[in-house]
């Protein structure tokens, strides 16, 4: 066997395009999935019954199904909820990478629904009363007090949920688009080169998501003492 | 608007013989068989690093956080090509054997390889944290008794720890039946990869799709049962919450 990682040098300006996609798509699912999820964990601790029965069967069945499977899902519907949305006459194609990112903050919203719950529910009842007790409303005791605190409780937890989002993004391969490992798949087939590729992209991978989850594993540390 | 059309399953594959529904119970079955051996794998490697990570010796432990870093830092579908395209190149026999036996046999060592040495090292996490969570006592007692130290966790932590994990591993259980769904990119022909399949040949992506669906929620609903009654029955009376439910 004849290894050849030059093939990884010729490559690297499509890999680092894929590379890009793959930051972006995680960035972005990242913020929207917090959005998306905060709103979420609003619903489910909400108590008006149908709302947070609405939020939870959410949660729970884009939890109970496989990443995969939630990702071919959103490719078939997404051109028949624009077609409805817009009123085209066919299902309108938005392509495999902006269907990709719509698919992941729905599904991150699941995950990160989950954790800010968990979060909301760690700040004591006192906080809230006393906001009430100050005449602030719902929305300004949730914006100005809960919030704040049960995101930087929360924030080790979420940035741990966003290096496994990093390293998830990676399954947007099934539908085709170019992110990293698409980019890296495509030149190993085009060149024959699949050794030299995929240590390459696992390489990477693993040097980035040490580093990160040891520099979450830091700030875990040092942000604990502040409680 | 789509019209839903459910008698599709009963339709004859392009081939003839088989009908639909035969398809996705032929990869319900293989997810099944793909976890289960995976489950098996990952649990006595698991059950092994997690422990030596809680021993007195460096050496172990640094060995079984190294073991713990790498399948946790890289993607799963890389690690499924590795298994895959990688790892055989590496050791002839291996790569003469992947070349003459049946396609699907490779794929089914590979996922299961894949799988169980992935879920290993998030169990190995569990079984760590389990035993450390015990009261130093329950070791020091042991010691005390004149037990060497495998008979300590043989007798003692072992016991006591798995039951303590019982709860997150169900979790992992549940995932690792969900991960399986990436060996459809190796190309072994589990339940995900039926469904789309079966989509492809019917343009009936929805029923399809909607009957993976449901089939997933019943494996991960029998799943939580299957493991709270394991719970209730391992459970030791007074000690840990969970016996009284």
């Amino acid at each position: 066997m004849h290894l050849d990682f030059g093939v990884v040098a010729r490559s690297l300006p499509f890999l680092w395009q894929g590379f890009e996609y793959t930051v972006q798509l995680t960035a972005i699912a990242g913020l929207g999935g917090l959005v998306f999820g905060t709103l979420l964990a609003l619903a489910r601790l909400s108590s008006l019954r149908w709302l947070s029965n609405a939020a939870a069967a959410y949660v729970n069945l884009m939890r109970s199904i496989p990443l995969v499977l939630v990702i071919f899902w959103f490719f078939f519907l997404m051109p028949q909820v624009f077609q409805t949305l817009t009123g085209a006459e066919r299902p309108v194609q938005i392509g495999a990478e902006r269907t990709a990112i719509i698919t992941f903050i729905m599904f991150e919203a699941a995950y990160f629904c989950e954790i800010m719950r968990a979060g909301i529910q760690s700040i004591p009842k006192g906080q809230v009363y006393s906001a009430y007790a100050l005449g602030l409303t719902y929305g300004q005791a949730m914006r100005l007090i809960i919030l704040p605190q049960a995101f930087r409780n929360m924030i080790p937890v979420l940035l741990t949920q966003t290096i496994i989002l990093f390293q998830d993004t990676s399954l947007v391969y099934v539908i085709s688009a170019t992110d990293f490992v698409g980019a890296a798949s495509k030149i190993a087939q085009r060149d024959g080169r699949l050794i030299e590729m995929y240590l390459f992209v696992a390489a990477v991978y693993f040097v980035l998501c040490y580093t990160l989850s040891y520099m979450v594993k830091r700030l875990q540390k040092k942000i604990a003492v502040i409680r | 608007m789509h019209v839903f059309n459910w008698r599709v399953f009963f339709e004859e594959l392009p081939g003839g013989g088989e009908q639909y529904w035969q398809l996705i119970v032929s990869g319900v079955g293989w997810t099944l068989a793909v976890s289960a051996v995976a489950w098996v794998v990952a649990l006595v490697l698991g059950s092994f690093i997690g422990t030596i990570r809680t021993t007195d010796r460096p050496w172990m432990v640094h060995l079984g956080n190294s073991w713990v870093e790498f399948f946790r830092n890289v993607p799963l579908l890389v690690q499924m090509f590795l298994w895959y395209f990688v790892i055989p190149e590496f050791i002839p026999p291996l790569k003469a054997w992947i070349v003459s036996t049946d396609p699907a046999n490779a794929q089914f060592v590979s996922a299961v390889l894949c799988l169980g040495l992935f879920t290993s090292a998030r169990i190995a996490e569990q079984v760590r944290a389990g035993i450390q969570s015990l009261p130093r006592g329950q070791r020091l007692a042991g010691m005390a008794l004149g037990l060497t130290q495998p008979q300590v966790y043989r007798y003692v932590l072992l016991p006591m720890g798995f039951r303590i994990i019982i709860p997150p591993l169900t979790s992992e259980t549940m995932n690792l039946i969900k991960n399986s769904s990436i060996a459809l990119t190796i190309g072994l022909a589990e339940l995900t990869f039926r469904a789309r399949e079966m989509g492809e040949y019917t343009f009936n992506f929805f029923e399809a799709f909607t009957a993976a669906t449901v089939i997933y929620l019943v494996i991960a609903m029998t799943a939580n049962r299957l493991m709270a009654v394991i719970e209730r029955r391992a459970a030791v009376p007074g000690y840990i919450a969970g016996g009284g439910k």
